[in-house]
């Protein structure tokens, strides 16, 4: 039951919100069902939390033995919990951005919302794909309605670019329904898997291939990372949050869910490589980072590293990685978040996001940034903040993993970026926050309360699960240690 | 049997309906009362309700498949008639003529999907073929609309000349006209005769649907025939032809396969690359839904490709999600002013209803999910991924679908992004709900495709 309603609850607003003119209605109505959607999502995470209410599972379509299957495991919950904690706080926090037709963008928002849940609850191939697919649409609409300059030609960069990777996951997921004996269901998948050791054929190869290139496009690993930058900088800022802080996962929650245990022997295979680019691609997107002078694509880019060592993780896996993989996929999750909504701020007052051109701030607005060096401090993943218990578990993993034999220079690579993030999240805290006042700022006003409210409750999270992450961590341990037993380790 | 008849009777119906009545609008009316009549005729046959009792002697047979497209397309034919009959009536004069050659032409299809002898598939051709080169010309005073109904004509009965030589050397080689005798044979043999044959058969098949390297007359014909009719023939008309095409190589060539898949294939990677590539560069509306509809037809060609239950399926649905999407698309074109991709511009500010019904059109042309046109495009797919031979063409296909997102999202990035002042004919609010409803089969069974599959089955 907590499945379905999590996902009619967005899509019938969604729907519904289209024919509600008024601005201001339209976006009461679509944060009061975010909460309402947060509140069903709680609810079966205390006294729903069982397999009658967690599990949905009828017949589709016969002819092609697919099923509505929806399972809450702990993966799903905690990155459904992300979902529904994630939406009432973006749109609170942009509750002063001006849209036209704004029912229209609210809209669109709660059914972007409603792909996003049906991803992560899909237990079936084909359910999974075309809410794959629901999740993007809403946004690729989102995005080219009310953009920015560019954001005709980027927004469709961004479409064909992912529309190709599910293609490409469309075929190995038929693939692999004609494998597990005409069934789509992940189970059977898995089953498979397991019984068939058909490790090096060419066909498993084929299908890690096109699985990959899916998940690799959305994270996005380097090098299928060129939409992301230019998509996120155009992208408005409730657009982009929502590409960053849960689309992102969806790329994340595709390898841990349907590659890493539906291909195990070519995941075990190829995992090396997958990790140098995951590495290669941190490093370098860091270094492009510290270049940025545009507030969002510095954020872009950061996010680009942060991902790169889930991807490493998952990679080169051992039971602490995974559960920082995890874990960091939530807090990934709220601290880009808490920074978008400060560059959302800030763009909303100047009109601008250039670091260059700003300076100061801290002088007028002292709890925007003490706010903001908190998040900024968690996106560097400092101890007491909760991006240090997932990069921290990670690197713990990696390091202490037999599956690569190279896990001690990944390790050692991927570590450079904690410290290339520091320069470039505290060069930008400190040329936007301090130094001198110019024309611009001179006049700057603290932020108002609303933002401070959503900030708040995000530094609140960070603090709380950076000192006690243990309800997150045994949320999923069992669905880590079930994962990594169906991956071929050394 | 039902469908074969009542057309043909509603067509001379139709016909002499011009004489008694010479408003258009009455016209227009018994019209849609009698495509209504034969869905119900034919829905009734699918029930077991034979109107007719008529030994067909082995020419015909009427199988589920075949009386289910046979539903598809008249229900097809019921929507094209009531979103564009008014621009029917606005094509010329003789208006009880056009409505009267589509009846021939939904006989002709009736035929096609029904033929049991190769001389019943000639036959069904021709009757589809010759209210085409008609319906073409339909504008008289059009040059371009000349132009085009001499050139369809004379490339039309070139290549029906090449499939009666096709006939001839099949019979010759097997002393039949029975494609279910044919079929029974196992192992055909390299008899150079019955693989010449088939051959020229092929190539006239694929001429008909439009298949590359035979596609050259589809963008001019397609776009010197008055938009209506075009409408009518690059939906109904080809998923007709297509289901001959299916309805012959499943049954009657499967077992020698090995000789002409590879053809096939190379045939369907041209269409689709040409098609698709070609659209693109295209300025107009219409003739990129011309080039689209030779895209379109490289999907169907999977059906033929990979004969197994799944392809049967999916040439189904696609023949589905492809008129009803296109006819829609065209309704709209119809009443635009102006047929460029600017022309759009700016649409969904003045008329919502109509920019997100193309929408939803276009997403399913592009094979979204949500919509039909995904599993078409998914049955597609999978059918080929489960026949195993020649995998690359799963691949080429995917790439294609990808460059196709390029020309459909033109429309709807200019519908929905770009700022203009779309200039469009009034629509009635009629119009506007046949729209809609369309759409939201689209939708319905873009979600529960069975309600359409079990059909066959049950």
């Amino acid at each position: 039951m907590v499945p379905v309603l999590l996902i009619l609850i967005p899509l019938i607003t969604g729907l519904a919100l289209f024919a509600i003119r008024q601005e201001n209605t339209a976006k009461t109505i679509a944060f009061l069902a975010s909460i309402l959607s947060l509140a069903v999502m709680l609810a079966g995470m205390s006294i729903w939390n069982d397999a009658a209410h967690l599990t949905y599972n009828e017949q589709w379509i016969g002819a092609l033995n697919s099923r509505f299957h929806f399972d809450l495991d702990g993966m799903s919950q905690l990155l459904c919990l992300l979902t529904t904690f994630s939406f009432p706080l973006i749109i609170y926090g942009t509750w002063g951005n001006r849209y036209v037709d704004a029912n229209r963008f609210f809209g669109l928002l709660m059914l972007s919302q409603a792909g996003l849940l049906g991803v992560f609850m899909s237990m079936d191939a084909l359910l999974f794909y075309f809410f794959w697919e629901l999740a993007l649409i809403p946004l690729y609409f989102l995005c080219s309605r009310w953009g920015g300059e560019r954001r005709i030609a980027v927004t469709f960069k961004f479409f064909v670019y992912t529309f190709l990777g599910s293609l490409f996951m469309l075929i190995a997921m038929i693939m692999l329904y004609f494998k597990a004996g005409n069934s789509f269901a992940w189970a059977d998948f898995v089953k498979t898997a397991q019984t068939h050791a058909s490790s090096g054929s060419s066909q498993e190869l084929a299908i890690f291939l096109m699985l990959m290139l899916a998940f690799a496009i959305k994270m996005p690993l380097f090098p299928f990372h060129t939409w992301q930058p230019d998509t996120y900088e155009q992208t408005p800022n409730a657009g982009t949050m929502i590409l960053s802080a849960i689309m992102a996962k969806m790329g994340v929650y595709g390898l841990l869910r349907w590659l890493v245990p539906v291909v195990p022997a070519a995941t075990f295979q190829y995992g090396d490589n997958i990790a140098t680019l995951a590495v290669v691609g941190m490093l370098y997107a860091s270094f492009i980072a510290m270049q940025q002078d545009d507030l969002k694509r510095l954020v872009a880019y950061s996010s680009i590293a942060h991902i790169g060592l889930m991807i490493l993780a998952i990679f080169v896996p051992s039971y602490s990685g995974l559960q920082g993989v995890m874990i960091q996929m939530f807090n990934h999750g709220i601290n880009i978040l808490g920074m978008w909504l400060v560059v959302n701020a800030i763009e909303q007052q100047f009109g601008t996001r250039k670091i260059s051109e700003l300076g100061g701030i801290a002088q007028k607005a002292p709890v925007l940034t003490i706010l903001l060096v908190v998040v900024a401090l968690a996106n560097v993943s400092l101890p007491l903040t909760n991006a240090f218990i997932g990069e921290f578990m990670m690197f713990n993993g990696v390091l202490g993993s037999t599956a690569s034999q190279y896990s001690v220079i990944y390790a050692v690579a991927a570590g450079l970026t904690i410290i290339l993030g520091a320069v470039y999240t505290l060069r930008m805290i400190q040329r936007v926050f301090y130094g001198e006042l110019n024309t611009l700022t001179m006049n700057t006003r603290e932020v108002s309360g609303y933002v401070q409210v959503v900030l708040s409750i995000i530094v609140v999270a960070i603090l709380v699960i950076g000192i006690y992450p243990k309800p997150l961590l045994t949320l999923t341990s069992d669905v880590s240690q079930q994962i990594l037993n169906k991956m071929i380790l050394k | 049997m039902n469908a074969i008849i009542l057309s043909a009777i509603l067509g001379v119906v139709l016909m002499f309906s011009g004489i008694m009545f010479k408003n258009g609008n009455t016209v227009r009316n018994i019209a849609i009362a009698g495509m209504l009549i034969l869905l119900f005729a034919n829905l009734a046959e699918m029930k077991g309700y034979h109107f007719f009792d008529i030994n067909t002697k082995n020419l015909l047979s009427f199988t589920r498949f075949g009386l289910l497209f046979n539903s598809i397309a008249i229900g097809a034919t019921l929507m094209y008639m009531l979103v564009s009959s008014r621009d029917i009536v606005n094509v010329g004069i003789n208006v009880a003529e056009y409505f009267a050659l589509i009846f021939f032409v939904l006989c002709g299809i009736a035929v096609i999907t029904a033929f049991q002898s190769l001389l019943m598939l000639f036959l069904g051709i021709e009757i589809v073929s010759i209210p085409l080169y008609i319906l073409t010309g339909a504008d008289k005073r059009n040059l371009k609309s000349n132009e085009a109904a001499l050139k369809y004509f004379l490339m039309g009965s070139f290549s029906t000349g090449i499939m009666l030589m096709g006939i001839v050397l099949v019979y010759g080689a097997k002393a039949t006209f029975n494609i279910e005798l044919m079929g029974a044979d196992v192992n055909p043999g390299r008899n150079a005769w019955y693989l010449s044959g088939l051959l020229l058969l092929l190539i006239s098949m694929a001429f008909k649907v439009s298949a590359a390297p035979f596609h050259f007359w589809t963008p001019d014909v397609y776009d010197g025939a008055p938009t209506v009719f075009t409408s009518f023939m690059a939906t109904i008309v080809k998923a007709g032809v297509f289901i001959g095409f299916v309805r012959l190589f499943e049954g009657t060539f499967a077992n020698s396969g090995y000789q002409w898949q590879l053809i096939l294939a190379i045939i369907t990677a041209a269409t689709l690359f040409i098609g698709n590539v070609t659209a693109v560069f295209q300025q107009s509306v219409k003739r990129m839904l011309a080039y689209s509809s030779i895209a379109q037809a490289g999907f169907m060609l999977f059906a033929l490709f990979s004969f197994n239950s799944l392809s049967r399926e999916g040439i189904i649905l696609y023949s589905l999600g492809y008129c009803l999407a296109t006819v829609g698309i065209f309704a709209v074109l119809i009443r635009m002013k102006d047929y460029t991709f600017e022309g759009f511009n700016g649409l969904a500010r003045s008329q919502p209803v109509l920019a997100a019904t193309t929408t939803i059109f276009l997403l399913s042309l592009a094979g979204i999910p949500l919509t039909i046109g995904f599993f078409a495009k998914y049955f597609m797919l999978a059918s080929a991924i489960k026949n195993g031979a020649h995998l690359w063409l799963v691949f080429f296909a995917i790439l294609c679908a990808v460059v196709s997102v390029y020309y459909y999202f033109r429309v709807i990035q200019a519908m929905y992004f770009r700022d203009g002042h779309a200039a469009i004919e009034p629509t009635t609010p009629g119009f506007r709900w046949i729209l809609v409803f369309m759409a939201a089969l689209v939708i319905l069974l873009g979600i529960f495709p069975n309600l359409v599959l079990q059909y066959l089955y049950f």
